[in-house]
């Protein structure tokens, strides 16, 4: 089930260069990951896919320098068999400082930095752009609806509209939805310093037009599914663990529970002849 | 070691009386685990155990993440995600860690509440008390300290302005904050000093933690009705008491394996929960981050240093009375310790003669306000300082420093006690005695 919510996020969404104090409506949509909730785990096809698009879309710009080939064979990942990361990694270049040269990467290798310096790295965009923990500040909505760093990635892919009349035609950026943290024309907002239309002004063209990528299992490409698709990689490469510390934190729930369980009973044990045993009154 | 009369450690065999004569280790550690202890003690008696607990994980996860760590201001940040990444077991040891530091602070500050309801600050446990804050403070510079190493934008930015806080002090501010940092801003020199004392500071916790043990070893808990232990026999005082080992050992170990498997949940499931997202990007001086919050556990003095602003007439008075010397900004840090140091000061500000809260009719009402309002300055604390939040935020912390020091020197004066239990003997076996099922608490007077 989708539900659009409307957050009032601060605009602390923490890109640079922006001095904005105003707080900015964002439309985030609560969209369903398979790996949400403590039993969820990462669908391989989806982190896949989302690698596909990654690799032909993001890549042109952004980096994700955190993240090592040999990762994506890894278990809880994308799981691609050894010689396919082999065969991914030696795609590109890498600069090997004993070499003073660069050479094919190796699946030891990481992922580069951002092609474009403007361009974030995305190792860990999933897990830096949590930020919108309202209502009021209670962040209630992502500790009961799971809202968080992926919503907004995938929001803000499919959050690309046409802009408010009120904005000049030459206004720098693209308008955008779901970004807080971008600029804003003066034309939209109003006497009391309200912004008339939600969201901002990226600096991002939209990424995703539908059909960008072609996908060898035959899933839809829309700009909804291509973007859940690349939000569940991106929350793989900010979290690659996720699936080993789900089942470690089950693992210790269990245990800690049993013991709970023997050590009530012991404890009650120990007591009772304190507490209701003979008494010397 | 304790005030209390109870069995002294007889060595049994020949190699304890050997062992014992040379070193008294073997008597040492008997009277500590079979110190005789108030049985009527309640829940709210665990989380001291919690805390001693809370504190050796942090040691033994700290050590090893240290073992990974490089505290360097162009590697400090990769090194973290080395460790959620490459490092064997490094997510959990880091997720452990980092929310280690939020469960420490929720016990700490049960710990500190239920004292204040119970009266267990008054005489004889002042020393007890102070020690106690002093370790509380010592929490808090560690778990600071701690927050700078992973060199995200909020460690970058939150040791910006809470070390700015020292340049508010007159005349020696600015060279205070520049002997704290090492430099006249935020960097290499700053990190590695955090980071060694980030190591240190714990292990002098460590040892405060023993003379805190000490010194409520030597007066004796308090308990929930504020009654002493008998202590004129032997047997008078058994019939108040219980040995620690096993009764409360494992009453402490079940509470702390509850507490733990939220914790497990917490770390297990959503572990970045009450941290904050933006320190998930690499400091960049450059960049100031819109909206600089602390972590959860310094919210309420955070937003009692943010409450007094220069348009507060106790400000202007300050900054009239001094010539100008304390402004806005000094007073607000003046507060934000003040806040602290009341705390400490409370054996001294309290003049009722009963020590439980249980027995206080009004105070019962006043301190369940200033429980909430501790929680409504850890709200307003990470909301920004516009719009009505200042108002709630000066509010909130005028009631904290009235409740220490007005409320509770009249208190003392104007409020009629209940009549309170003759011994713990009394209550214990009001609760439970086997013919009500142990339902009521016993309001016997005192004969």
């Amino acid at each position: 089930m989708l539900r659009t919510v409307t957050l009032a996020a601060i605009a602390a969404m923490g890109l640079a260069g922006t001095a904005m104090a105003a707080e900015t409506e964002t439309h985030i949509t609560d969209y369903d990951f398979p790996y949400e909730g403590p039993f969820g785990a990462f669908d391989q096809m989806q982190l896949q896919r989302g690698l596909q698009v990654y690799t032909e879309v993001c890549a042109a710009c952004h980096g994700l320098q955190y993240v090592s080939y040999r990762t994506l064979h890894d278990e809880g990942g994308p799981g691609l068999p050894e010689d396919q990361v082999r065969a991914y990694a030696a795609q590109f270049e890498t600069f090997d400082e004993e070499l003073d040269d660069f050479r094919p990467a190796t699946p030891a290798d990481h992922f580069g930095k951002s092609a474009m310096p403007e361009a974030p790295d995305l190792s860990l965009m999933a897990k830096s752009r949590a930020g919108f923990s309202g209502p009021y500040g209670s962040g209630l909505n992502q500790l009961f609806k799971g809202m968080g760093g992926p919503e907004y990635i995938a929001s803000l892919l499919t959050g690309y509209e046409e802009a408010p009349a009120c904005a000049p035609e030459d206004f720098p950026g693209y308008y955008n939805v779901a970004f807080a943290a971008g600029g804003y024309p003066e034309e939209c907002i109003d006497e009391e310093g309200h912004h008339v239309a939600p969201g901002s002004w990226i600096a991002m063209p939209p990424p995703l037009l539908g059909d960008d990528v072609v996908y060898e299992d035959g899933h839809e490409a829309s700009v909804v599914e291509e973007s859940k698709d690349v939000t569940a990689f991106l929350m793989w490469a900010a979290e690659p663990k996720m699936m080993a510390r789900k089942q470690a934190g089950f693992t210790g729930v269990l245990f800690l529970g049993l013991l709970a369980v023997l050590l009530y009973f012991t404890n009650k044990r120990i007591w009772y002849r304190a507490k209701y045993g003979p008494r010397d009154e | 070691m304790s005030g209390i009369p109870h069995d002294h450690y007889e060595p049994k065999t020949g190699g304890e009386r050997w062992l014992n004569n040379r070193l008294p280790v073997l008597g040492l550690l008997y009277d500590t685990l079979m110190i005789p202890t108030p049985k009527n003690l309640n829940w709210m008696w665990i989380w001291g155990i919690v805390l001693t607990f809370t504190l050796a994980l942090q040691i033994v996860t700290g050590i090893v993440l240290v073992m990974h760590y490089t505290p360097h201001v162009d590697m400090a940040f990769a090194s973290v995600e080395h460790i959620m990444r490459d490092v064997n077991g490094g997510f959990m040891l880091r997720y452990i860690h980092a929310n280690g530091a939020s469960l420490f602070f929720v016990a700490v500050y049960a710990h500190i509440f239920r004292s204040l309801y119970y009266g267990n600050y008054k005489s004889p446990r002042e020393v007890t008390w102070i020690i106690g804050i002093l370790m509380y403070l010592l929490m808090m510079g560690t778990a600071f300290m701690g927050y700078v190493l992973p060199w995200g934008q909020m460690s970058f930015h939150g040791t910006a302005v809470i070390t700015g806080l020292f340049g508010a002090i007159p005349f020696v501010g600015e060279s205070i904050q520049t002997w704290l940092l090492g430099a006249s801003a935020v960097g290499q020199p700053a990190l590695n000093r955090f980071f060694s004392l980030h190591y240190l500071m714990p292990f002098i916790l460590a040892g405060l933690t023993i003379v805190h043990i000490w010194a409520f070893h030597s007066t004796g808990n308090n308990n929930p009705t504020g009654v002493e232990v008998r202590r004129t026999s032997k047997e008078e005082a058994k019939r108040d008491t219980l040995p620690f080992w096993p009764y409360f050992v494992m009453k402490d170990l079940f509470a702390l394996a509850i507490v733990l498997m939220i914790f497990f949940a917490i770390v297990g499931f959503m572990p970045n929960y009450l941290g904050h997202p933006d320190n998930y990007i690499e400091a960049n001086p450059l960049a100031t981050p819109a909206h600089i919050v602390p972590e959860w556990y310094f919210l309420p003095f955070y937003a009692i240093l943010r409450a007094f602003t220069a348009d507060v007439w106790v400000v202007m008075f300050a900054n009239w009375v001094t010539f100008g010397i304390v402004d806005a900004k000094f007073f607000g840090v003046l507060a934000m310790f003040g806040a602290i140091a009341v705390i400490a000061l409370a054996p001294w500000l309290d003049t009722s003669s009963v020590r439980s809260g249980r027995y206080r009719p009004m105070f019962k009402w006043w301190f369940a306000l200033l429980v909430v309002d501790f929680f409504v300055l850890m709200w307003v604390g990470a909301m920004p300082a516009e719009g009505i939040y200042p108002y709630i935020s000066l509010i909130g912390a005028a009631y904290w420093f009235g409740y220490f020091l007005v409320v509770l020197p009249l208190l003392g004066v104007i409020e009629k006690p209940l009549p309170i239990p003759a011994t713990i003997e009394d209550d214990f076996n009001a609760h439970y005695d086997p013919k009500t099922g142990g339902t009521h608490t016993a309001v016997k007077p005192a004969e």
